[in-house]
């Protein structure tokens, strides 16, 4: 217990992840409390509603099953194999959940649309052509947005194997399903289940891909059912229960996969390049090739498809897309640099937590999930109710924006972050009590050198996401001051798609390009 | 060099307290009207070249989200003018009791004519499906002929439950069958390549080629031909007729401004704003103005007949639309 052997350290833990706690619970819990509260009359549940909820659930738990189970394969190819562009790759898997919606949702259809690539190739040969609307749709472009996802924190997971244990296994001659077995298993079962739990919260909130790509309203998802009551009828204790269900069904999944995940305690390593002698053999290498060619072709041919069709529009997206563009920076950076802290303080947390008795770490962990379960809608609404006696909402927009992303990309960061800092503190937290190292030593030389990756992968996810924003924006928005997201969305309703396609291309090279910078900080002191 | 630095700086300050003491005006709006495209720039030139005050536009959120700006504000809201609700809201926005009536009596060009003691309407046009000429020969004439129609003469549609033009759209079904409504949908949902949450999403849906015709405005073809030189895209005209869409504003109560909001209201049917609406908001201005349409409109085709429920009908008719609606389009 280290948190007794120095108390001021375990005293900042407390107090930085009770705050990160307080934060979150207001923002989600609180938030739907607040709307409920302004609410005149409850509302009621109504069949289409219960429908709703059932598909919901059934998506988002198949899409989360489908990303994790494909992710395994893939990540396990790419973490055995080097070969030249794998880095650019690694990169790449970040692309596609940080596309704006609607690019996402054009590339998926230039790809597998009525008259996407797909189905040209399929109509060349004579063969029957398909239609993707409805839930294979949905499923289709869910796995596209969080396959590269659920890749990149399995990768991650292997990349904590620490190289002694693969080298211990090459010379005891373990290979193939005993060494999935001893060393791969344990680390999957300590990944996937987050990994699982934060695919399904995103796609369990997921609102236009889901019912663009699903056909029509047999496709309705909660969100839909919650937009609908807070923007058409402005129904606040409709919106409010519906929220509080989304939040049940997230929170319940989640808890589900805190309790399913297990640490892989597979001790500590001097963190070495991990050099792999296990599939040598000419399968093998074929198989992981095939894998990696058939990934890399489903997730680059959308976004080949999304550039082609913004580059027509860069030349008129008119002057104000800059400005526009380096508001959107800042509030990204200041969201980013947020939302790391508050995981790290909620990491913090979690681990001592744990320390101590270990459901309430599980159930802070789930809780940590739940900013993602909010509403935008929901959160916008509350955000306002609460500041306007206090301050003008809009006069404080882009700090606003910030601070909502930041708790909007907390999931992320604290998912990433959590599994190295939990073999971290049990790996090094005894050695560096005994050592009688303060805070700042610790952060320096036991976290730090060990977060580096994951803090960078999650600080580009962050800054990414805030780049895209629009959900929380639109209540906030400042008049003349836009941001790059609510600036296409201007050309859009001045009819100029064209320009609103260049746009978004600039805003999803822009959020790509920040991620990548953060993500290749993260990696620069990675063993080869 | 000092003292005329001094005096420079006072008689800024003394600018600027007088333009502080300008009457302002705040008007509530949707977002897109405010952009660098949209009609704000534009009208706020011309209302402050003849009001001598100040007048400010402020984004709200998009159409439906303005009116609940409105609602969570209530009477303590700084706006003066909301600007931008549809028809469908009218009634809605009349129950909150926080509008004022604006007691004018204008003459509108909105078909059908405008009489509602809240609310006046600044622009309005005929919800159609839009298509592409060289892609479809013979667009159909009629819903009867679309369901008639070779197989793939398809549509993409915007949900009624998260846009207006698709709420217009289960409005438009109704006010032509009535309780033929859910046979229609029925037999319409076939050529219904998908339901997307917006405009946007449906009318790129279009552009790429994954249906043959989005839902949108008459008015759509003007914008690809004033804006793009593109002569290709026509709406599609149906003999049952065609559903209006006419967007309003009304005053607040509580305005502290209340000669300054009636003059604006008053001016919104004005030349300084009616011809700023075609080429920026892509509808009919609610009048014409002097000067006439731009070559684009004129030459636009006028359905044939103009169908549109009365606000208090539109309000009551919805939720029994949605749920045939529903339940036709689930199956």
């Amino acid at each position: 217990m280290n948190g007794a052997a120095r108390p001021p350290a375990g005293l900042l833990v407390w107090l930085a992840g009770g705050a990160a706690l307080a934060l979150v619970l207001a923002l989600t819990l609180g938030a739907v409390a607040l709307v409920a509260l302004r609410a005149e009359g409850a509302g009621a549940l109504t069949t289409p509603d219960l429908r709703a909820l059932r598909f919901t659930a059934w998506q988002a738990f198949l899409s989360a099953a489908l990303s994790v189970l494909l992710a395994i394969p893939l990540a396990r190819a790419l973490a055995r194999r080097r070969f030249p562009g794998r880095g650019l790759l690694v990169s790449l898997l970040g692309a596609p959940f940080l596309l704006p919606v609607i690019v996402a949702i054009l590339g998926v259809i230039a790809i597998w649309g009525r008259s996407g690539w797909v189905n040209d190739g399929l109509g060349a040969i004579g063969a029957p052509r398909i239609d993707v609307y409805g839930l294979p749709g949905v499923l289709l472009a869910h796995v596209f947005f969080n396959l590269p996802l659920a890749t990149r924190l399995i990768l991650q997971g292997y990349a904590e194997i620490p190289a002694e244990r693969w080298r211990l296994a090459a010379q005891l001659g373990i290979e193939g399903r005993a060494l999935f077995r001893l060393l791969e298993a344990p680390m999957l079962r300590a990944v996937a289940p987050g990994a699982f739990a934060l695919v399904f919260l995103i796609c369990a909130t997921s609102f236009a891909v889901a019912l663009a790509l699903g056909g029509g309203p047999r496709a309705t998802t909660l969100e839909l059912a919650i937009y609908q009551a807070m923007r058409f009828d402005f129904d606040l204790g409709r919106a409010a229960l519906l929220a509080a269900l989304q939040f049940a069904l997230c929170l319940g999944l989640a808890l589900l996969a805190a309790g399913l995940s297990a640490p892989a305690a597979l001790g500590p390593g001097f963190g070495a390049a991990p050099e792999r002698w296990d599939g040598r053999g000419g399968l093998a290498r074929a198989a992981d090739a095939a894998l990696i060619a058939l990934g890399a072709l489903f997730l680059l041919s959308p976004l080949l498809a999304a550039l082609l069709h913004g580059i027509p529009g860069l030349g008129a997206m008119g002057a104000g897309v800059w400005p526009a563009a380096g508001r959107s920076l800042i509030v990204a950076l200041a969201a980013a640099a947020l939302s790391l802290a508050l995981a790290g303080a909620l990491a913090g947390l979690i681990v001592a937590l744990e320390a101590r008795w270990a459901p309430a770490g599980r159930l802070t962990e789930a809780l940590g999930l739940l900013t993602l379960a909010v509403s935008p809608f929901v959160a916008g609404v509350a955000l306002f109710l609460a500041l306007r006696p206090l301050i003008s909402p809009v006069s404080a927009a882009l700090p606003l924006i910030a601070l909502v992303n930041a708790l909007m990309a907390l999931p992320y960061a604290l998912r990433l972050l959590l599994p190295p800092l939990r073999e971290a503190a049990r790996d090094y937290g005894p050695l560096a009590a005994s050592l009688g190292m303060g805070a700042g030593a610790r952060l320096r030389l036991v976290w730090l050198p060990r977060l580096r990756r994951p803090l960078g992968f999650a600080g580009g996810v962050a800054a990414a996401l805030a780049m895209g924003d629009l959900g929380v924006v639109a209540l906030f928005s400042a008049p003349g001051a836009p941001t790059l997201p609510l600036y296409v969305y201007g050309l859009v309703s001045a009819h100029r798609l064209e320009a609103a396609g260049g746009a978004a291309l600039l805003l999803a090279g822009l959020s790509f390009s920040l991620f990548a910078a953060f993500d290749a900080w993260g990696r620069a002191r990675d063993p080869a | 060099m000092k003292t005329m630095n001094l005096a420079a700086a006072a008689f800024a300050f003394a600018l600027a307290g007088g333009a502080a003491a300008q009457e302002k005006l705040v008007v509530y709006t949707y977002d897109s009207f405010v952009t660098e495209w949209g009609p704000a720039p534009k009208i706020e030139a011309n209302f402050e070249a003849v009001c001598a005050c100040d007048l400010e536009f402020v984004a709200a959120g998009d159409g439906a989200a303005l009116l609940g700006r409105v609602q969570l504000e209530g009477a303590g809201t700084e706006a003066d003018i909301v600007l931008g609700l549809d028809s469908n809201l009218v009634a809605a926005a009349a129950e909150t009791g926080l509008f004022a009536p604006h007691g004018l009596t204008p003459e509108t060009d909105a078909p059908g004519g405008w009489a509602d003691p809240l609310f006046l309407p600044y622009d309005w046009g005929w919800f159609a499906f839009v298509y592409d000429k060289t892609r479809l020969a013979e667009a159909p004439s009629s819903f009867e002929a679309l369901i008639e129609a070779p197989e793939d003469v398809t549509i993409v549609i915007q949900d009624p439950r998260s846009s207006s033009p698709g709420l217009g759209l289960l409005l438009w079904v109704k006010a032509a069958y009535g309780d033929r409504a859910p046979e229609i949908w029925e037999a319409l949902a076939p050529r219904i390549v998908t339901v997307t949450k917006g405009w946007w999403e449906a009318y790129s849906l279009f552009l790429e080629g994954e249906a043959m015709m989005a839902l949108s405005y008459t008015t759509s073809p003007a914008y690809h031909s004033i804006a793009e030189g593109d002569e290709t895209k026509a709406a599609a005209m149906f003999d049952e007729g065609h559903y209006m869409q006419v967007e309003v504003a009304g005053m607040l109560k509580g305005t502290d401004q209340p000669e300054l909001a009636a003059r604006f209201m008053a001016f919104m049917l004005e030349e300084g704003f009616q011809s700023v609406i075609p080429e920026t908001n892509w509808m009919y201005p609610a009048k014409t103005p002097p000067s006439g349409l731009p070559e684009g409109f004129a030459a636009l085709p006028v359905p044939a007949k103009t169908l549109a429920f009365p606000p208090e009908e539109a309000r009551a008719m919805r939720e029994e639309a949605l749920a045939e609606w529903l339940e036709a389009l689930s199956q």
